[in-house]
């Protein structure tokens, strides 16, 4: 799509050879420049993977060779033994998983009460949810830190969790969603005697999958690679998200030399759920959007 | 099976507006109500508070012996089919269907035989797998129709629901609703902006302007004694034409002069509308019908004639439609504006009207096809006494009895 600008339309007619020429060049320049983006962005994650299977002394001497001589897997054997990667797994899909399962469930509440529901002080609530949106998240860490530590959460799953399960954005995104929802379908349902939940589950819940997917992959992405958050509530190292174990891999406090290797390798596992993630939803999303265009 | 019995009912929004006002009317028993008028009339909202959609500001709302004002949409036994059908995408047309015997704990073994039945009366039994997105626009309303059916209630509301097809699928549509509705006798309230669907379908009509219940009767009775000039011009296709007239008392009764022309009225209809000698002097409202113009020498009897210049004509096969601009004032009161559904045929005479304060009008005769008109012609129209209308220019109103 985006060579666009050098492909050779229907409506241009090819007059003279030198215009031909002049479309050749011009579509090759085009294509080079793209290219030479293309591979500015993919480089550093082709040398994260490479790095992975070199051994330390390759990845010294040679950071940027895109081939590993040798063939090693050491940095994942290290991974397995040397650290506590699988505690780190485990700690990040507990978050994950309850963050986004959660989210899912309790943004769509608040949108759908948002949306539809009449009640005093929505406008107002609404305002303060928009307005959320606009803090940057790292003013709002250390009221976070005092908050959790006052509630007895600190360093404990419901601290990392608890403070993660609504988003303003998710909210926003979900109620946004339910007004395009026809009020009929859903005055419909009353008609027919269904009450405000069982609507808003069996009726509304099910049209607004686009919305739900979406939340669900910002939602999950998200807690994956949240790290600033982790940082605050916690500080014993058995509550070691990947985010957090990495990023101490990283900073060198576990370790001598540079360790590439071994870094980009937990890097590279860890890249695998998100990407997996998108990859699965990709199709679904764009069956999403053909069945809309359909009606 | 029950009946619905609306008294002052009223319903005024938060900022003052009266979407309805005062409405009192009676829906018998198995009755088809049609609640028709342009938009904004209250037709919709009325609908909606019978509903249960809409709270009732002031008034009662009674189905049945049951006042139902605070009884929730689903405690009220009512089934209601939308405009835009209001289908649950995400669900088959059995599921759809099904979905209210579902909330309502009827025994599955039931609920299929029920879901069957009516997709056999609906002929939607090979569909009932399939999602709406997979049915065409008439499938999908027979759906919602379906919906509203299974449920078996004591009263069916329908909000325009035919104004989302296409006009053929629509006649058929309308055929097939009447006759369901013969067929299970639900007392059905119907509501629509189409005058011609209100006047096939409804046992008795209830036109609604502003808010306010302008008239409601048979249909016949509505075509040929509109109680005020916005039901006379709402109510028929194309429109009641309505000229400025005075009456004038002469020798043998009352004459009636339009424009140039002047029509002794003949006493018969003097007998039936005595209150016409109230009005002597003044001018008028005289509405007559495209049928009651004629060529002249087809009709014998109480005819007077109006003559004026051919400036168009459309052959509808049937009947052919001229339209004779004629020396004569029309009434161009907003009462007559508003019942002209045709917006742009309405804006066409505002503009008229902000000319010249014309002394000439346009008007339409329903003429035999085989009538020898062409544009331009000098036309004679022979004008059926006997089926003139009569309105009093100040309230609006008819002079009948």
């Amino acid at each position: 799509m985006s060579a666009g600008t050098g492909m050779t339309g229907p409506r241009s007619l090819p007059t003279t050879e030198q215009s031909i020429r002049r479309q050749r060049i011009a579509r090759t320049l085009t294509y080079s420049f793209l290219i030479a983006v293309a591979i500015v962005y993919i480089f550093p994650f082709l040398i994260a993977v490479v790095t992975s299977f070199k051994t330390e002394p390759n990845a010294t001497a040679d950071p940027l060779a895109l081939w590993p001589s040798p063939v090693s897997t050491d940095a994942f054997h290290q991974l397995y033994q040397d650290q506590d990667f699988l505690l780190w797994v485990k700690n990040s899909v507990i978050v994950t998983l309850s963050v986004t399962f959660l989210r899912v469930f309790l943004d769509s509440l608040a949108g759908y009460a948002l949306a539809r529901l009449h009640f005093r002080g929505r406008g107002l609530a609404f305002a303060a949810i928009v307005a959320v949106m606009a803090v940057p998240g790292v003013v709002l860490l250390i009221p976070k830190f005092l908050m959790i530590r006052q509630l007895g959460m600190y360093d404990h799953y419901s601290g990392m969790i608890i403070p993660l399960l609504v988003d303003a954005a998710g909210v926003f995104i979900m109620k946004n969603f339910f007004e395009s929802i026809p009020v009929s379908v859903e005055e419909s349902a009353r008609i027919d005697g269904a009450s405000i939940f069982r609507i808003y589950w069996s009726i509304v819940l099910p049209m607004a999958r686009p919305a739900l997917v979406t939340i669900f992959i910002l939602s999950f992405q998200g807690s994956w690679n949240e790290l600033g958050h982790f940082i605050i509530s916690a500080q014993s190292s058995s509550l070691n998200t990947l985010t957090k174990g990495v990023a101490q891999l990283a900073s060198g406090q576990l370790g001598s030399g540079n360790r590439y290797p071994l870094k980009l390798a937990a890097s590279c596992l860890m890249t695998i759920p998100v990407a997996a993630l998108f990859f699965v939803f990709q199709r679904r999303i764009m069956n999403v959007q053909s069945g809309a265009l359909k009606e | 099976m029950a009946g619905i019995t609306l008294t002052d009912v009223s319903k005024i929004y938060d900022d003052g507006t009266r979407a309805v006002s005062d409405l009192n009317l009676d829906v018998e028993d198995g009755e088809l109500v049609v609640f028709v008028g342009p938009s904004g009339c209250g037709k919709s909202t009325a609908l909606r508070m019978i509903a249960g959609l809409e709270e009732i500001s002031e008034g009662e709302v009674k189905i049945g012996d049951r006042v139902v004002n605070n009884l929730r949409p689903r405690d009220r036994d009512v089934a209601m089919v939308f405009q835009n059908y209001a289908l649950y995408p995400h669900m088959t047309v059995a599921e759809n269907i099904g979905f209210a015997l579902r909330m309502r704990k009827v025994p599955k073994d039931e609920a299929r035989r029920r879901i069957e039945e009516t997709a056999k009366i609906l002929g939607l039994h090979e569909h009932l797998r399939r999602k709406p997105r997979q049915l065409s626009g008439g499938q999908r309303q027979r759906v919602a129709m379906g919906r509203a059916i299974v449920r078996e209630p004591h009263v069916f509301l329908m909000d325009e629901p035919l104004s989302n097809l296409d006009a053929k699928l629509r006649v058929q549509m309308r055929a097939e609703i009447s006759r369901i509705q013969r067929q299970l006798r639900v007392t059905t309230v119907y509501v629509t902006h189409d005058q011609v669907e209100a006047m096939t379908m409804g046992d008795r009509v209830a036109v609604l302007r502003r808010g306010l219940l302008q008239q409601f009767e048979a249909p016949q009775r509505l075509y040929e004694r509109p109680s005020n000039l916005f039901v006379a011009s709402f109510i028929g296709s194309p429109a009641m034409n309505m000229l400025e007239g005075t009456l004038e008392r002469s020798d043998d009764g009352i004459v009636c002069r339009i424009g140039s022309a002047s029509f002794a009225l003949p006493a018969e209809l003097l007998k039936d509308r005595p209150a016409l000698a109230n009005h002597l002097g003044e001018p008028i409202a005289v509405g007559i019908r495209p049928e009651a113009l004629e060529e002249p020498g087809r009709r014998n009897g109480d005819a007077g004639n109006l003559r004026g210049r051919v400036q168009g004509i459309e052959a509808l096969g049937s009947e052919l439609l001229a339209y004779v601009d004629i020396e004569a004032k029309p009434v161009l009161v907003e009462d007559v504006l508003e019942g002209i559904v045709d917006m742009e045929a309405a804006e066409d005479i505002a503009e008229l009207k902000g000319g010249a304060e014309g002394l000439r009008a346009t008007v339409v005769a329903r003429l035999d096809p085989s009538a020898r008109v062409r544009p331009d012609d000098m036309l004679e129209l022979a004008v059926d006494l006997r089926r003139l209308h009569f309105f009093d220019l100040d309230s609006g109103l008819a002079i009948a009895a």
